[in-house]
C-alpha cells in the first residue's frame, strides 16, 4: 500500500489507507444519518403523546437550550480552525483549539444533563409516556455521541502529544472533526424540530 | 465431463400440469369457495391474476426447457449453434422489460379498484343499513357486540345473510386479525384504535373463523363460529338472547379478559361498550392494567383431542 | 435467580439439547487438547484478519445455523403430520418457528452470503484484503458471538417466543416477560453492528481497491451485487438498530415506544422492523442473483446475456425495495390509498427481477450447457423462483392479500424465494467456489444425490403449502384440523427430503475431503473472473502481481494474452496486515455485556460496556502497521503453488 503515498497534498490524504478510511467514515455518517433520521421518524410519529405526564411546552426553557445550541456551534467553529491549524503542520495551535472545542462540548454536556435532571423532577421521565420515550431517546442518541466524541477526542491529544503529526494522526484527527460537524449538524434539527416545535405548539 | 441426461426439466415441466390439475380440484379450496360478495371480488381477483401468472410460469418454463435441452453440451453438437460471445440484443431486452410493465398495469387497474371497493359496504345489499359488530379480540377469545341489538356474544357470531356486516375490530391486548375465509380477508385488531371490516354472507351456514395473526401461545385455539342466518331467523335469535341471556357485569367481563383459552361459548344480553370499548384512546390499556401478571405464568397448553371438535 | 429459573427445566427436548452440546464442547475440548492445536486455533483462526479464513469462519457458522434452523423446521413438521402426537406443546411450537426464522435469515443466509463475499469480492477485483481487515475480523466476531448468543437461549432462560417479526405489543415486556425476547433482541443487535461494518468495509474495499483499469461497468456480476447489497445494508441496518434498542429499552427500562400503556404506538414496530425487512430480503437475494449469474456465464461456457440490465436491475431492485415495507401488513387498515400505491410499488419489482429471469434463459440461449452441480442448483433455482416470484405478485395485490395473508400461501411463497433463491445460491456458490477455498473440488456423484434430495424434497415440501393456504390454514398454528391433514403430510415427507439431502451435503464434504484429486492449477472450472487467476490454495497475499483488467470476464482475456498474476519482473514487496487477538476479545465482552443486559443484570451489562470501551481505547494506541512480504519470499511461495 505504501505504492500508492502521494507526496503533496492534505496530510490525511496522503495514503491509500488514509484516503479508505476517511471515505468509510463519510459512509459511516450516512448510516448515521439513516440512524438519527429513524429516530426523528419516530419522534414525530409519538408526538403529542404526552399522555398524563407535562406537555413540551410546558417544560422546554428557550434560554438553556439557547445555550447549548450557541455552545455546540461555536464548538463546531473551533473544531474547523483546529483543523485549519492541522493544515498549516502546527500541532500546538491544533491541540489548542481541539482543547477548546472539548471544554465547549462539555459545557454542553453539561447543561443537557442539568436539562434532563429537571424534566424529570417535573415528572416526564422516560417511563411516563411514549413522547417522553422518544424524546430522551432522541435527545440522549445525540448526547451520547458528544459523550463518545469527548472521550475518542482525549485519546487522539494524548496521540498527538506522543507522535506529532503524522499521515496516521492527522487522518483520525480529520475523521474526528467531521464526526463532531456531523454532532452539529444533528443538532441543529434536534433544536428546530424538537425544541423550537415544541415550544411553539 | 460426463454428458447427464438432463433429468431435470422432465420432471420440471410436471409443475405446471400438475398445476393444472390441483387448480381444477380448487373449488373446495376455502377461499376460493367464497359465501359472500366480499370473499367472491377476492377469489375473482385471485383467479383473474392466477391466469396471468400461469401464463408466465408456461412461457418461462417452455423457454427455459427449450434451452437446456437445445443447448446442453452433448456430442457431435453443431458449433453453428455456440455463440460464446451474444451478450445483448436491445430489441429483445426492450420486449421483456415492456410486457411485464404491461402485466402489472394490467393487475394493477382491478387490485386498486378492488381495494377501494372493499372500503363500503358491498353494493347488493346496498338497500339496507350494514349490521355494526364490535368484534373484539382479548387473549384468546373473541367478544361479539351487538350494539344495536344490546346483546354480546364470546366465541360465536350470528350473522343475518343478505345484509353488508361492519365490523368495528379493535383489541384488548396483543395484535390479531378477524378471519372468515369464506366471507373474505382480515384485517388487524389492534387495542387503542379502531379498523372496519365489511364482510357479508349470502348463504346460509355455519363457516370458521380465527384469529388470523399470531398473538401467542393461545392462538392456535383463538377460533369462533359463524352462523349465517337468514334475516328472520336472525331477528329470533336476537330476540331471544334479548329476553333469556343473563347480564353481563363488568366484574365478570374483567375475569374474562384474563389471558387464557374458552372452549365454551357466552352470550349476554348488554355489551361490554358500556364501561370500556378497548378501540379507543382511553380503553386501550384497561385490560393490561388488570392482567399484567398474569403473563408471568404460561399455559402449557397441548392439543387435545377435545379441541377438535371445536370444528365439528 | 435461582439455578432453575436460570436454566430451562421440564422440556425432555431441551435436556437433550443441553447434553448433546456438553457432550460435543467437550469432545472439541478435548481434542483440541489431544492434538495439541489450541495454539494454531488461535493463531491461524482465532486471531485472522486474512478475509478468505474469515469467510470460511462465516461458512462453517452458517453450515452449522442451517443445521440448528433445519431441526427446528423438522420439529415443526413433525408436529404438523402428527398433531395429536402432542411432539410439542403450543409454547414450545411457538419458540421453535421463532428460532427457526430468525436463525435462517439473520445467522444463515446472511452469513453464508457475506462469507462468499469475503473470500471471492477481493479476489474478483484483485485486491489483496479487505479495505479494513481488522474491522472485517471484528464484523465476523460480532455476528459469531451475537448467533452463540442467539442460540444459547434455549437451555438457559428460556427462547424468544413471538415470531422471528416479534409484533409489539406481543413481543413487550407485559406480555413477553423474562429473557427471551431480549435474547432475540440482543443477538440481533449484536450481529447487527458487525452486518453493517461489513457492508461499509466491502463497499470502501470495491470503491477503492479495484485492479488498475477495472471500470466500475467492468466488474464481475457478482462483485456488483455485493456492492448493491452494501448499499442497501448501509441504509436498512440502522433501522434495525433503532427498532432493537427502542424495544430493548422498553423492555428493560420500562420506556413507552410501542406499549399499549402511556400511549405507546405498537404499529410503528411493524412499520420500522419492515423497513429494515424488506431491504433485508434483498441483501440476501441480490448477492444469490451474482452468484448464478457467475455460475450460469461459467458453465454456459459463455459471456452474461445483458450484463448492463443485470446492474441496473439489480440497482432498481435495491431502490424499490425500501418503498414496499406496508406490504407486509396491508391488513393494518391504513386505507386503499396506501394500500394502492404500495401495492402498484410492490409489483412494480417483478419487471427488473422478470428481466434478470430473461437475461439468464438467454444466457443458456446458443450456449454450451455443462450439467456441473454448481449448474444443477443454478438451473433449478430458475423455474423454482419463477413460482415464488409470481406469487409474489399476486400477494402484491392487496385486495387479494387480505386473503393470503399469515396463512401458508404466504409461508409456501417465501419459502420458495428464500430457498430457491437463497439457499440454492449458497449451494451453488460453495461447490462453485470450493476448490478455491480448499484445493479440491466436492464429488460430483455424491453432490448430485443432494441435489435431487434436496431440489425434490423443497418442492414437495412447499408445493402443498400454497393449496393448504388457499384453504384458509394460518401460518403459526401447533396443531390442524383434519381437511388440512394430507397436505400437511406430503409437505413432512418433503421436508425429509429436505434434510436428507442435506445430510448428504454435508457428508460430501467430508468425502471429498478424504478422496477427491486436489487441485493443481487455479483454474478449477476454466472460469473466466479473476479470482480464477490465483493458484490454488491462494497464497494469503492473493495476487503476487496484480493485473491490469480493463475488459470485462478479465480472466479470459488474461489467458488469451498468456497473462498470469505472477509476472516475476514487477514483483516488489507486499503490504499486510498482522493478525490480532483484538476483535475475538472485544466481541467476547461485548457478549458478556449483552447477556448481562439479557437477565437485567445492570451493573454486569455497565461493566462489560466499559470493557467494551477500553478495547476500543487500546485499539486506537495501537499502531501496529503489519509487515511487507519480501519479493523472494513471494517468488518462493508462487513457484510452490504454480509447480514452476
Amino acid at each position: 500500500m505504501s505504492a500508492h503515498e502521494l507526496k503533496s497534498g492534505p496530510l490525511e490524504y496522503r495514503t491509500q489507507e488514509g484516503r479508505m478510511s476517511i471515505l468509510g467514515f463519510w459512509i459511516f455518517l450516512a448510516a448515521e444519518v439513516v440512524l438519527f433520521s429513524t429516530l426523528f421518524a419516530t419522534y414525530a410519529v409519538l408526538y403529542g403523546r404526552t399522555a398524563d405526564a407535562p406537555v413540551p411546552g410546558e417544560l422546554f426553557e428557550p434560554g438553556i437550550v439557547l445555550v447549548m445550541t450557541f455552545l455546540l456551534l461555536t464548538s463546531s467553529f473551533t473544531c474547523g480552525i483546529a483543523i485549519h491549524h492541522m493544515r498549516r503542520g502546527s500541532v500546538k495551535g491544533l491541540m489548542t483549539w481541539l482543547i477548546i472545542t472539548l471544554i465547549l462540548g462539555l459545557g454542553f454536556l453539561g447543561f443537557e444533563i442539568y436539562e434532563f435532571v429537571h424534566y424529570s423532577h417535573e415528572g416526564a421521565t422516560l417511563q411516563s409516556s411514549a413522547f417522553w420515550s422518544a424524546f430522551y431517546t432522541l435527545a440522549g442518541t445525540h448526547g451520547v455521541h458528544v459523550t463518545l466524541g469527548i472521550g475518542w477526542a482525549v485519546l487522539l491529544l494524548i496521540q498527538l502529544a506522543k507522535r506529532g503529526l503524522t499521515t496516521v494522526t492527522s487522518r483520525k484527527v480529520f475523521i474526528i472533526s467531521l464526526y463532531w460537524h456531523f454532532l452539529d449538524v444533528i443538532w441543529i434539527f434536534i433544536f428546530t424540530s424538537v425544541y423550537l416545535i415544541g415550544m411553539v405548539v | 465431463m460426463r454428458h447427464k441426461r438432463p433429468h431435470l426439466q422432465k420432471w420440471l415441466a410436471l409443475l405446471p400440469l400438475s398445476l393444472v390439475f390441483l387448480l381444477s380440484g380448487c373449488s373446495e379450496l376455502t377461499v376460493l369457495d367464497p359465501k359472500g360478495p366480499v370473499g367472491q371480488s377476492q377469489k375473482d381477483l385471485i383467479v383473474f391474476s392466477l391466469w396471468f401468472m400461469l401464463g408466465i410460469v408456461v412461457v418461462v418454463f417452455a423457454l427455459f426447457a427449450f434451452m437446456v435441452i437445445k443447448y446442453r453440451n452433448r456430442p457431435g453438437r453443431n458449433d453453428k449453434d455456440y455463440d460464446p460471445d451474444l451478450h445483448g440484443n436491445t430489441a429483445i431486452e426492450i420486449v421483456w422489460t415492456v410486457i411485464p410493465l404491461i402485466i402489472v398495469i394490467i393487475l394493477s387497474v382491478p387490485t386498486v379498484t378492488t381495494l377501494f371497493d372493499l372500503e363500503k359496504p358491498p353494493e347488493s345489499s346496498s338497500d339496507k343499513e350494514p349490521l355494526v359488530i364490535y368484534a373484539t379480540s382479548a387473549d384468546w377469545k373473541w367478544f361479539f357486540s351487538y350494539p344495536e341489538q344490546d346483546i354480546e356474544t364470546v366465541n360465536y357470531l350470528h350473522i343475518p345473510t343478505d345484509r353488508a356486516i361492519e365490523f368495528r375490530l379493535s383489541s384488548a391486548d396483543s395484535m390479531a386479525a378477524l378471519w372468515i375465509p369464506q366471507l373474505g380477508g382480515q384485517k388487524y385488531n389492534m387495542a387503542g384504535m379502531e379498523n372496519t371490516l365489511y364482510l357479508q354472507a349470502d348463504e346460509p351456514g355455519t363457516y370458521d373463523g380465527r384469529n388470523g395473526n399470531f398473538n401467542g401461545e393461545g392462538f392456535t385455539e383463538q377460533t369462533f363460529k359463524v352462523h349465517a342466518q337468514e334475516e328472520e331467523e336472525f331477528n329470533d335469535w336476537v330476540q331471544e338472547t334479548q329476553d333469556e341471556a343473563p347480564e353481563l357485569t363488568q366484574e365478570e367481563y374483567d375475569k374474562l379478559l384474563a389471558p387464557s383459552v374458552m372452549d365454551e361459548q357466552m352470550v349476554f344480553s348488554n355489551t361490554h361498550l358500556e364501561w370500556v370499548d378497548h378501540g379507543t384512546n382511553d380503553g386501550r390499556d384497561y385490560a393490561i392494567k388488570r392482567h399484567r401478571d398474569a403473563y408471568q405464568e404460561l399455559l402449557h397448553l397441548e392439543n387435545e383431542i377435545k379441541g377438535d371438535d371445536k370444528h365439528e | 435467580m435461582k439455578l432453575d429459573e436460570f436454566f430451562v427445566t421440564g422440556e425432555p427436548l431441551v435436556y437433550g439439547g443441553m447434553v448433546s452440546i456438553v457432550l460435543v464442547t467437550s469432545a472439541v475440548i478435548f481434542l483440541l487438547t489431544y492434538f495439541k492445536r489450541w495454539g494454531w486455533l488461535w493463531r491461524e483462526w482465532l486471531t485472522t484478519v486474512d478475509h478468505k479464513k474469515i469467510g470460511i469462519m462465516y461458512i462453517l457458522s452458517a453450515l452449522a445455523m442451517l443445521f440448528r434452523g433445519g431441526m427446528d423446521a423438522l420439529m415443526m413438521r413433525i408436529q404438523l403430520a402428527f398433531p395429536n402426537m402432542n411432539f410439542l406443546n403450543a409454547q414450545h411450537y411457538d419458540e421453535i418457528f421463532t428460532t427457526h426464522g430468525t436463525i435462517m435469515i439473520i445467522f444463515m443466509a446472511m452469513p453464508f452470503l457475506i462469507g462468499l463475499m469475503n473470500i471471492i469480492v477481493p479476489l474478483q477485483i484483485g485486491a489483496r484484503d479487505f479495505a479494513f481487515p481488522f474491522v472485517n475480523a471484528l464484523s465476523f466476531w460480532s455476528f459469531f458471538f451475537g448467533a452463540m448468543l442467539f442460540n444459547i437461549s434455549f437451555v438457559i432462560g428460556g427462547s424468544p417466543d413471538a415470531g422471528w417479526t416479534s409484533y409489539t405489543p406481543l413481543s413487550g415486556a407485559a406480555m413477553s416477560p423474562g429473557p427471551g425476547q431480549n435474547f432475540y433482541l440482543m443477538g440481533l443487535q449484536l450481529s447487527g453492528i458487525g452486518t453493517l461494518a461489513t457492508g461499509i468495509n466491502l463497499m470502501v474495499t470495491i470503491l477503492k481497491m479495484r485492479a488498475p483499469g477495472m471500470k466500475l461497468f467492468k466488474m464481475p456480476i457478482f462483485t456488483w451485487s455485493t456492492l448493491v447489497t452494501c448499499f442497501i445494508i448501509i441504509f436498512a441496518f440502522p433501522i434495525l438498530t433503532v427498532a432493537l434498542a427502542l424495544l430493548t429499552i422498553d423492555r428493560i427500562f420500562g420506556s413507552q415506544f410501542f406499549t399499549v400503556t402511556g400511549e405507546g404506538m405498537p404499529m410503528m414496530w411493524a412499520n420500522l422492523f419492515w423497513m429494515w425487512g424488506h431491504p433485508e430480503v434483498y441483501i440476501v437475494i441480490l448477492p444469490a442473483f451474482g452468484i448464478f449469474s457467475e455460475v450460469i456465464a461459467t458453465f454456459a461456457r459463455k459471456r452474461l446475456f445483458g450484463y448492463h440490465a443485470m446492474v441496473w436491475s439489480m440497482i432498481l431492485i435495491a431502490g424499490l425495495s425500501f418503498l414496499v415495507w406496508v406490504h407486509h401488513f396491508f391488513t393494518m387498515g391504513a386505507g386503499a390509498f396506501v394500500n394502492s400505491v404500495f401495492s402498484v410499488s410492490t409489483m412494480l419489482i417483478a419487471v427488473p427481477t422478470g428481466v434478470k429471469i430473461f437475461n439468464w434463459l438467454a444466457t443458456l440461449y446458443k450456449s454450451k450447457i455443462e450439467f456441473t452441480t454448481p449448474m444443477m442448483w443454478s438451473l433449478a433455482f430458475i423455474p423454482s423462483f419463477v413460482l415464488g416470484g409470481v406469487t409474489g405478485v399476486m400477494l402484491g395485490m392487496a385486495a387479494a392479500d387480505y386473503q393470503f395473508h399469515n396463512s401458508y400461501f404466504l409461508i409456501a411463497h417465501f419459502h420458495y424465494v428464500l430457498i430457491a433463491g437463497t439457499v440454492f445460491a449458497c449451494f451453488a456458490g460453495l461447490e462453485y467456489w470450493y476448490p478455491k477455498m480448499f484445493g479440491h473440488k466436492l464429488n460430483e456423484r455424491i453432490g448430485k444425490l443432494a441435489f435431487w434430495f434436496f431440489v425434490i424434497g423443497f418442492h414437495v415440501t412447499f408445493f402443498p403449502q400454497y393449496f393448504v393456504g388457499l384453504d384458509g390454514m394460518p401460518r403459526r398454528v401447533f396443531y390442524i384440523i383434519p381437511e388440512w391433514m394430507p397436505l400437511n403430510v406430503i409437505s413432512t415427507v418433503g421436508a425429509f427430503g429436505m434434510g436428507v439431502g442435506f445430510a448428504i451435503f454435508v457428508f460430501n464434504i467430508y468425502y471429498s475431503y478424504r478422496n477427491s484429486e486436489r487441485e493443481k492449477t487455479g483454474d478449477s472450472w476454466d472460469g473466466r473472473t479473476l479470482e480464477w487467476a490465483t493458484p490454488t490454495p491462494v497464497p494469503f497475499y492473493n495476487f503476487a502481481t496484480v493485473p491490469h483488467a480493463d475488459k470485462y470476464d478479465a480472466f479470459l482475456d488474461m489467458k488469451e494474452k498468456g497473462e498470469t498474476t505472477f509476472e516475476e519482473e514487477k514483483l516488489e514487496p507486499i503490504h499486510m496486515p498482522s493478525n490480532t487477538g483484538q476483535p475475538i476479545i472485544m466481541m467476547a465482552i461485548a457478549a458478556f455485556a449483552s447477556f448481562a443486559l439479557i437477565f437485567e443484570w445492570i451493573t454486569l451489562a455497565v461493566i462489560g460496556l466499559v470493557g467494551v470501551l477500553i478495547m476500543m481505547g487500546i485499539r486506537s494506541f495501537d499502531y501496529d502497521e503489519g509487515y511487507h512480504v519480501e519479493v523472494d519470499e513471494i517468488k518462493r511461495i508462487e513457484r510452490e503453488a504454480r509447480g514452476l
